[in-house]
């Protein structure tokens, strides 16, 4: 499988396999506005299996956009490439956000964020290890 | 403490609760000294849902400091059916009042509240997430029975899943420190990893979970026994089913030691019998009385009123 290469942009790597698609989800990337390139379910040395979120984007002298907090909530395994010029120039690894606002949305029925109007979806990070987030409101942990 | 809300005991260090159980024993024995300590002030009591008990505590705790009290009892009363946020009902309320306590059904109503008050909210309950006045009612009948509330064996009986009440109290003795729990319920009622964790955390403390309380009640120090509710079950055959799993009646409480407490956070259905409030051992009446009087420690200082003739503990041994 070949995949021309990207000359301005970002490449995400170790993306868990088969989720590269909620990936651009969450970092609000719209796959059909998007020039980019998905590798699912490829061959990894670490993992096994991986996903490749390949993204052409500006003009090489502006950093890309992307949320690394977002990253590292939704994959944390991922690795951040970013290419100018056709080689990759830095490489970043997301770290898991303290706090998340207006990313993820309580499940709870219970919760007051189901009937209130006007407020933010927080939730707390209370387990690293575990990747647990809980609702700043309701203490539900969240379900990514 | 002067202005803070209190949501979660976790807003409160543990120089603070110990100092509240300290003014809670000290109001009770210096009733006339403490009758004009919050003259002038004002409490609004925001009920959302209906909870005679918990609101007639919050409003007689003011009362007895020569506060007075407005409020509402029932949404279908309040602004809310109109459809007000609760945010907008305490940006108004706060201009009325000195301190808020607020109870509603949905979980995180309370935090809410507090970020939109310009006046401190005390969490009264929000649905079956936290009711922090009713651990420091614990607290304190612990306190008065005991002299501390460290070094006890304390069994846990009933609905340990979605009793808050119990979560909330197994946190905050963790914080304290050296207590061994017996957690004693049905599997399908049994303690959530999460709290088991915050024990196993905590290496002065140690749990151990059963199912039959006869075995265990000769150990214990304290049970604080829960009621099964009916409103945290889906489903009414499991409730019906496992509602009379646990019955403290004059038979199992002959097995316990002769000073053991009995606590329960009221109101009850049958899982203690009546006969059993005769007994020395039955504590939860006047864990009643000290929720009342702890909601007069705890009034009085987030509104900045010192208690006449009160001089505030400092147990340097306590860290926060």
């Amino acid at each position: 499988m070949e995949v021309t290469s990207v000359q301005n942009g970002i490449i995400i790597d170790h993306v868990p396999a088969g989720t590269a698609l909620k990936v651009l989800e969450y970092l609000k990337i719209d796959p059909a506005k998007t020039k980019l390139a998905l590798i699912m379910n490829t061959d990894s040395h670490l993992y096994g299996t991986k996903d490749i979120i390949k993204i052409e984007e500006g003009d090489g002298e502006s950093d890309p956009r992307i949320d690394l907090d977002v990253l590292g909530l939704v994959a944390r395994t991922a690795t951040v490439g970013i290419v100018r010029g056709g080689t990759i120039v830095e490489k970043k690894t997301p770290t898991l956000p303290e706090h998340v606002v207006n990313i993820l949305t309580c499940r709870n029925p219970r919760c007051v964020t189901t009937t209130e109007r006007g407020i933010d979806q927080m939730f707390h990070l209370t387990h690293s290890e575990r990747q647990e987030y809980r609702c700043d409101y309701c203490d539900e942990e969240a379900k990514l | 403490m002067l202005g803070k809300s209190v949501i979660s005991l976790d807003d409160l260090s543990l120089p603070q609760i110990t100092d509240l159980l300290h003014k809670a024993q000290y109001i009770d024995t210096h009733r006339k000294e403490v009758a004009h300590t919050c003259d002038g002030r004002v409490l609004a009591t925001l009920f959302y849902e209906p909870s005679t008990r918990t609101r007639l505590s919050f409003e007689t705790a003011m009362l007895r400091l020569g506060g007075k009290v407005i409020g509402f009892a029932g949404a279908q009363l309040a602004s809310v059916t109109k459809g007000e946020s609760i945010a907008d009902t305490l940006k108004t309320v706060s201009n009325y009042v000195d301190v808020v306590a607020i109870r509603h059904p949905k979980e995180g109503a309370a935090l809410v509240a507090s970020r939109a008050a310009s006046v401190p909210v005390i969490n009264a309950g929000d649905g079956g997430h936290m009711h922090p006045t009713q651990t420091l009612a614990d607290l304190a009948t612990l306190q008065s029975r005991f002299g501390r509330v460290t070094d006890l064996t304390v069994g846990l009986c009933g609905d340990l899943m979605f009793g808050r009440t119990v979560h909330s109290l197994i946190e905050t003795l963790c914080r304290f420190g050296n207590v061994r729990f017996v957690l004693i319920s049905p599997d399908e009622l049994k303690t959530p990893q999460y709290v088991l964790d915050r024990i196993d955390a905590t290496e002065s403390c140690s749990y151990v979970e059963v199912k039959d309380l006869a075995s265990v009640i000769g150990d214990l120090d304290v049970l604080y026994m829960t009621r099964v509710q009916k409103e945290r079950f889906f489903n009414e055959d499991d409730y019906l089913r496992l509602r009379d799993t646990y019955i403290l009646d004059e038979d199992k409480l002959s097995l316990a030691k002769p000073d053991m407490a009995v606590l329960h956070p009221l109101p009850r259905v049958n899982e203690i019998a009546v006969e059993v409030d005769d007994d020395p051992r039955a504590a939860y009446f006047e864990q009643v009385k000290n929720g009342m009087l702890m909601r007069m420690a705890l009034e009085s200082t987030v509104v900045g009123d010192e208690l006449p003739g009160y001089e505030p503990f400092e147990n340097k041994e306590v860290q926060a």
